[in-house]
């Protein structure tokens, strides 16, 4: 078996009074791309937000059990110093109102590199890691905001990876793009895979089937609890599912 | 036609004709100060009224340049003090108070808006004038720009605090995410993403402040001095200017309308047409960033 990057035991999370996840337990290889599935408000998204601590934004949430990463409790490291190693691509393209060099040079900036040449090389290998720099090399100082939803979602994974982090999480990363620059996204991811471990939400099945080497499948009843089903390698859960509600989910028939 | 949409009919000719009778009210002052100091203008001249520093009714010398100094200096004064306590309000109860905490201190804010402006002069005249007074530099009698200042400073506070406060929660939330996920502190976070996308809209609140600031009357009257001089320092310390008398050209009118006749009259109004041109200038620009940020927005 692979090397585990991240992991969670009996991991519970609760928004005041809710239970949001129920006794996750689940192990996470290292520099693997693992899909996240399951049905609207299962919590995959919670889940996954709970790898950068960006649940201890929102009031009243907290948690049990524990979630580790390289062996490590999370909640013992600083979260500024967690997210510069767990990196978030979000749900909708979220470039800052600034230049594309200042958009990508932004997480370099906060951990106080201030070397322009340094900056340059950060910004120039970034691009080039996220299959953008060919595209926008000629016009670093044009607003991030002007590009089109892809380069943007592209851009965005820059700024992520300029950060140099070793995990990257992304919640539903092509929903809102069309199916071309959704495909540029599943072949980035792809390639980013050997060298980062990346954790990914989809509502889209093929999309897991493509890009994921692992499955993890989240499912909820009427509590909205959600709760981990079934976690396995992709071609496992798609093709010989063990738990009945994984193979209903797969085939279409909910969800 | 039924009579319901005759109803729909009037209604919208009522408030067609309230939103003109505004507009024409607006027209009808600036007309009437306007045609008020026309005698001023032609007689005394332009530019000997606008960049003379001599006031003085009594041997009919109308520079009005000391007031407009006055009103600038204690614009800048207010500005310098109340912007950043105001911005420091407008961050923290957007970005760091609980909701408990804004629940009481916003409206504690908004409350300093409420306050009669003559209320503040008499907290301007006891307790800060007879502070500044102990300044020891010839001169200082604790009327002035100072006292002025710091008055008018809490005085615009609300005004800009609030405008920021909005101006700073329209800033998307996955700005705020973006960053904090790159592994940006939330004071990082402040200061480089969020005043920066909420830059125009501090602005225009710091320009709706200098407007306020501007036609402020009463409380400016009872702690600046009135001494219709440039504002000078009284030492070799170019700070002791704060210690300066001064009159503004609100407290230029107020202080001098009620007996003056003629051409001195004349001369008050064109006092106020300066004013009524520093505002109009002042509002536009206001509303020029306002919606510049909005085409911001839009292009989100």
């Amino acid at each position: 078996m692979n090397d585990t990057k991240l992991e969670t035991i009996n991991y519970s999370l609760y928004y005041g009074k809710f239970r949001a996840l129920k006794d996750i337990s689940i192990k996470i290889p290292k520099n693997k791309v693992t899909a996240l599935i399951g049905p609207s408000g299962c919590g995959k998204s919670t889940f996954l937000r709970s790898f950068n601590r960006m649940n201890d934004l929102i009031p009243g949430v907290h948690t049990e059990g524990s979630v580790l990463i390289d062996g490590e409790d999370i909640f013992k490291v600083d979260p500024v110093a967690l997210r510069q190693n767990v990196g978030m691509v979000f749900q909708k393209p979220n470039p800052f109102p600034k230049s594309i060099f200042e958009n990508i040079a932004y997480g370099p900036r906060v951990t106080g590199l201030k070397d322009h040449h340094k900056l340059e090389e950060i910004v120039e290998r970034s691009l080039r890691s996220a299959a953008l720099w060919d595209e926008v090399k000629d016009n670093l100082g044009k607003s991030g905001l002007d590009l089109s939803g892809g380069q943007q979602q592209r851009m965005c994974i820059a700024r992520a990876l300029a950060v140099e982090p070793t995990v990257i999480l992304m919640d539903e990363p092509a929903a809102s793009l069309d199916p071309i620059a959704t495909l540029k996204i599943e072949d980035l991811i792809h390639e980013l895979s050997a060298n980062y471990t990346i954790v990914i939400v989809t509502h889209n099945m093929q999309q897991a089937g493509r890009v994921a080497d692992f499955t993890a499948f989240f499912y909820t009843d009427e509590s909205r609890t959600g709760q981990l089903v079934e976690f396995d390698e992709t071609k496992k859960i798609f093709t010989s599912p063990r738990d009945r509600r994984t193979e209903d989910y797969i085939t279409g028939r909910f969800g | 036609m039924s009579g319901r949409m005759i109803a729909d009919k009037v209604v919208k000719y009522i408030l067609f004709a309230s939103a003109i009778i505004s507009i024409i009210i607006v027209l009808a002052i600036g007309f009437f100060i306007f045609r008020e100091s026309i005698d001023a203008w032609t007689e005394i001249g332009v530019s000997e009224m606008l960049f003379k520093t001599v006031w003085r009714p009594g041997i009919d010398q109308y520079g009005i340049l000391a007031m407009i100094a006055g009103s600038l200096s204690v614009t800048f004064g207010a500005i310098l003090l109340g912007v950043p306590l105001a911005l420091g309000c407008a961050i923290f109860l957007a970005e760091i108070a609980p909701e408990g905490v804004q629940a009481v201190v916003r409206p504690a804010v908004q409350l300093l808006a409420g306050i009669p402006s003559v209320v503040y002069g008499l907290f301007g005249m006891v307790i800060l004038v007879p502070l500044i007074r102990n300044i020891d530099v010839p001169g200082n009698s604790g009327y002035g720009l100072l006292a002025a200042s710091i008055v008018l400073a809490v005085m615009i506070l609300p005004t800009i605090a609030s405008i920021a406060e909005d101006a700073i929660r329209a800033v998307p939330e996955n700005y705020r995410h973006g960053s904090l996920a790159l592994g940006a502190t939330k004071w990082q976070t402040i200061t480089r993403v969020i005043l920066p996308a909420g830059k125009s809209g501090i602005i225009a609140g710091v320009i709706l402040g200098v407007g306020r600031a501007l036609g402020e009357t009463m409380a400016m009257i009872m702690v600046i001095g009135n001494s219709a001089i440039m504002p000078r320092p009284l030492s070799s310390n170019p700070l002791t200017f704060f210690l300066s008398q001064a009159r503004t050209l609100t407290g230029n009118i107020a202080v001098e309308i009620n007996y003056a006749t003629g051409i001195h009259e004349s001369a008050l109004f064109a006092t106020g047409v300066v004013l009524f041109g520093l505002i109009i200038v002042v509002n536009a620009s206001a509303r020029w960033i306002i919606r510049s940020q909005k085409y911001v927005e839009k292009a989100n």
